[in-house]
Order: C-alpha cells, then structure tokens, then sequence
C-alpha cells in the first residue's frame, strides 16, 4: 500500500467535503447546537438517576461523568466519520454508484469509510474531550505515561469496535437493500453506553459484552480513567476490537463478490 | 498485426431474481416466503475486441449489454466462461487494470453534487496517482477537446445535463484510460449535445487509440461510432459484424422518388416493370434492390424524361429495431 498516496488522497477527501458541508451554514449551525444541547441534555439525565442514591452500580456521579465524556467522543467521531460515510454505503449500494468506487485503483473500503466528513461532529468531539479534562480533575486522576498509553489503545480499539459495529450493517445493505433500522437500532443501543455497564442486570451485562460489545466501547475505557480495570479486560478489549475489525475487512472482500450493481 | 484488447470465451451470468405476485395476499406472501430463481441472464457468449476499435453493443432493455460491460469491467462476476481485457482479469480488479480503464453511465454520476467539476477532477488525480502539474496539464488538454471552460467552476448541482455530462466524461477520463465502458452516454441530452460528445469520442479515439465499448438506444450514437457493432437478444450474441453489413442485409432494397416531366411519362414508368411502391400524378416512388441500383437508374436516366429523383435511405432506427427483436442474423 502505498502510504503517501493514501495521505494525498485523504487530504483531497477532507478538502472536498468540508467544501460540500460549509455549503450549507444554516445545517452547520443547527448541529452545533443540537450537539451542545444534546450534551447538556445528556449530563442533566445522568444527574437526576444520582439524584436519590449516590451510587449507580458502584459508580459516583463524577465517575460516571467519565464514560458520559467518552460517550460524547465516540458519538462525536461517529457523527463526524462514521454517520455520512457508512450511510452513504446504503445509498451507493441501492442506486449502483458504488460502481464508481469499486473502479478506483484504490482501496474501496478506504474510499467508502473516510470519503466524508460531517464538520459539526468536531464540536462534539471538543466538548467530550473538554468534559474529560474535567473529569480528569474532579476526580484527581494523575496524569502519568501508562495511564496515557492505556487510556490511548482502549480507545482507540472502542474506535476500532464502533467502526466495525457500523461497518457490518452497512455492508450488509449488498444483500439486504435496505438495512437502515438496523443502524438505528445500534444508535439505540449506543446510548446504553452512557452507563457503567455494572448498572444493569446480569443478564443484561452479557448481552452488552458478548452481543453488542458496548461494555467495550465505554465502560473499559472509563475503568482506566479510574485505575478500576484489570490488565485482562483491556486484553480483552484489544482482542475484540483487532477481531471485529479484521472481520469487518474479510466480509467487506466477501460481501463484494456479491454486488451485482443496481440496473440501469 | 492489431492485438485483441478484450477476450471473452463462453461467458454466463445468472442472477437470483425473486418474483412476487399482485395484491396485498401475494405482499405478505413474498415477505413471509420469497421464492426466488435463477435466470441466465447473459447465455454462452464468445467474442474478441481489438485494440482501438470502437464496437457497439445493440439490444432491447433488459437484453443484457449492461451486464456484459460491467464482467468487462469487472463489477460483476461471471458464472462461467473467461474474459481477459488488457491482459487482466477483470473481477481481480487489479490497481493496473483500474488505471487502464473507465465506465461511463449515463443515468449514474460520479461528480461531487455540491462542489464545481474541478474539485472531482482534483480528487481523482490524486486517487490516481498524478501530481498537481500533471493533473493541471491533462484538465486543460481534456477540457479544450470536450469544450468546456467556465463550467468547470460552477457547482454541479446548477450545470445543466449536458454540461454535467461533459464533466463526467472529464472526470472518467482524467487518467487517460486505453478501454472506454460507455453505458449510454448520451441518455437525456439534446442533439446538440450527443454531437459534441460523439465528436469528442471520435477524436479521443483517433488520438489515443483508445479501445471503446459502447452500448446505446440512440442510433445516430452507433451508426457515427462505431464500424462493428454486437447484437444481444435476451442474453445470447445474435449478430456480430460490421454494421453497414447489418443494414444491407436489414434493408436490401431502396425508395426512389421520381419525378417525370408529365404524367405519360410517369404512366410508362409505371407499366415498365419495375415494383411501384406508389404513384401521384407524374411522380413515382418505385423499389430497386441495392444491388442493381446503377444499372436501373441508367435504364430509367436513358428512356423516360425525369425532371427530378431522389433516393430515400431506410431510417437506421427502423431496420436496427429489427435486429432488437430477432434472435439470429446469419450474414
């Protein structure tokens, strides 16, 4: 792969679409403040479930802030990335311009997964890391290398795992069409990721391990935040995350022996 | 000796389609259970392209010339058979194949909506691995031969069909591709426009020798293109040759239009043996087979005093309409 070509070509991606999204500055403006007051919304509901007992499932209110932080990233680079790439795939699948990009001498999952940015998402991304700055202080964490470096891989392999989660069901559209409810059942589940997983039920923190892994995706990364995590679940965390992304690669290769094109 | 660019030997397609019945019943029915099967789309086809030919890919709708350029380009698998294009085989969609080739539709776009066509342009040179200086050099080359200048700076939303169609074959072309897949390019634009283009695909052709497949419901598209065209009729090659070949055998016999000084004159035309299509006072249409054409208007010329004549060619969409609906043509 050559790495300079993918960095010319990234860069061309950013320019185009920031280019095609400050067409519009009204819809700029409007996600910019459905961001904030989405956050702000957010943190009141977490509030008022500390508001009788001071813990929810071991956590205090300002741990819990933590993962809420680390939602709003992982909904901020979802929302920037993830949203007006991987649901593109949909609409290049459905009306067969994904012919386009699979005669381009370059990687098309590269191409579908990062041709698109949504500006407004970056806002979302400051505020949850704003927000973790605070945490960081309300909660006197110390700022040392490990911490750093762990903090660093487990989120990025929560990246790496939300990335894939979208990954496969928009893939799927190849065969299925149509598979939209399916991307917003998963936002639904998303928003469980607020939470500590240690909150709900037994049966529950299963399903959200082993099924959907949002316990992955936000609750181990807070955990080392906090110092509460063990060396395994971040093992762990590491082994899911490189799975699910070499999976998410074998079925994009799978999935597109499959296309057949849309008829013109 | 002219290589052969494309190679397709005993190629299929078949697709699962699943069919559903009328009426709320056969909805719930076709949610519940989808009965789906098999179809041959694309039945045991053979042929060879030769390097900068441009050949023309004839058929009803649904008569399958779109599935056969896009195994050519490699969009889609076959189920059997083989094709080579350029050495390659398509479905591996190598990065070196890639560069050597490019696909036109022209109901699809490639261009970014929001954005002038110079920014795609932009894109696609880096995605094809051209520096800022080159991709500069090919716009102005490409732009100068396709004709447009100040479009190239106005979003795409607001070009008009045609402008937008000449920035699409920019775009598709701005890597300098040897095959050119065209699936009717000239959909939807106004004469003015499908002249253009076919001028433009003339001289692209004439100047890099670039090989050109090409399938289109406009006639004027086949006839100005391409020498070689391939007839597909419900998936199978029922003729493939030369065009003009096509039409001779298609319509083997010509109108003309006589006009006599008097009506005697057409009169006697008229019991002189020759197959009267239609007689108006003193001019006369009569039918003479292309192949005794000269002869029979010397005849005409030296015994009957014609004031005027005029031969009356077949219209091209009349006789090709033939071809969309017959199965064989031995030629």
């Amino acid at each position: 792969m050559n790495l300079r070509k993918y960095l010319k070509v990234y860069k061309k991606f950013l320019h185009t679409s920031l280019a095609s999204e400050l067409e519009y500055q009204t819809n700029i403006l409007v996600d910019l403040i459905t961001a904030i007051l989405s956050l702000v919304g957010s943190i009141f509901l977490l509030s008022i479930f500390f508001q009788n007992s001071g813990y929810i499932g071991g956590w205090k209110f300002e741990q819990a802030l933590i993962i809420q932080a680390i939602y709003t990233i992982l909904n901020g680079i979802t929302n920037t990335w993830f949203n007006p790439n991987l649901t593109e795939i949909v609409k290049h699948i459905r009306e067969g311009t994904l012919d386009f990009v699979l005669l381009k001498p370059i990687d098309s999952q590269f191409f579908i997964s990062l041709k698109k940015i949504n500006p407004s998402g970056f806002l979302e991304i400051m505020l949850g890391f704003l927000l973790l700055f605070f945490c960081i202080r309300i909660n006197q964490i110390n700022l040392n290398l490990s911490f750093l470096t762990l903090s660093s891989i487990t989120i990025s392999c929560s990246i790496c795992i939300l990335y894939s989660l979208w990954f496969f069901i928009s893939t799927s559209t190849i065969w299925f069409v149509k598979t939209w409810n399916a991307i917003e059942v998963l936002r639904s589940f998303l928003y469980i990721g607020r939470f500590p997983l240690s909150s709900f039920s037994f049966s529950l923190r299963i399903f959200f391990s082993v099924f959907i892994p949002i316990a992955f995706i936000t609750t181990i990364p807070s955990e080392v935040f906090l110092g509460l995590t063990v060396f395994w679940k971040i093992l762990l965390e590491i082994i899911v995350a490189t799975l699910f992304l070499i999976n998410s690669r074998k079925f994009w290769l799978f999935a597109i022996k499959f296309y057949s094109s849309a008829s013109s | 000796m002219v290589q052969n660019i494309i190679n397709v030997k005993n190629l299929s397609k078949s697709f699962d389609i699943s069919s559903k019945e009328p009426g709320l019943k056969g909805t719930i029915k076709h949610f519940f259970r989808r009965q789906t099967k098999s179809l041959k789309v694309i039945k045991d086809i053979s042929f060879e392209i030769k390097e900068g030919e441009i050949v023309g890919f004839l058929g009803a709708n649904g008569a399958g010339k779109t599935t056969i350029l896009k195994m050519l380009c490699g969009l889609i698998y076959p189920s059997e058979g083989s094709i080579l294009v350029s050495g390659y085989l398509p479905f591996r969609r190598k990065e070196n194949f890639l560069k050597n080739i490019t696909l036109i539709m022209g109901q699809k776009q490639q261009l970014i909506w929001d954005l002038p066509p110079i920014e795609s342009f932009y894109l696609n040179a880096s995605i094809y691995d051209l520096d800022k200086f080159e991709a500069k050099k090919r716009i102005k080359k490409l732009s100068e031969m396709i004709e447009i200048d100040e479009e190239l700076y106005i979003p795409v939303r607001k070009l008009s069909l045609g402008q937008r169609m000449k920035s699409e074959l920019l775009a598709a072309l701005i890597h300098e591709p040897n095959i050119l897949f065209l699936d009717e390019p000239t959909l939807g634009l106004d004469i003015n426009a499908q002249r253009n283009l076919r001028k433009f695909l003339q001289k692209y052709n004439k100047e890099t020798n670039a090989t050109i497949c090409l399938t289109s419901h406009y006639m004027k598209d086949i006839t100005s293109l391409c020498k070689r065209v391939i007839c597909v009729h419900e998936g199978a090659i029922s003729y493939d040759g030369k065009l003009d070949l096509l039409l001779k055998k298609l319509s083997p016999v010509k109108e003309i239009l006589i006009v006599c000084r008097s009506e005697e004159d057409a009169i006697k035309l008229e019991n002189s043996g020759f197959t009267v299509k239609n007689k108006i006072k003193n001019e006369i249409t009569i039918k003479i087979e292309n192949n005794s054409i000269t002869s029979s208007l010397k005849t005409i010329l030296n015994n009957f005093d014609i004031e005027d004549l005029f031969i009356n060619e077949p219209p091209v969409d009349e006789v090709i309409g033939k071809v969309l609906i017959k199965k064989d043509y031995d030629i």
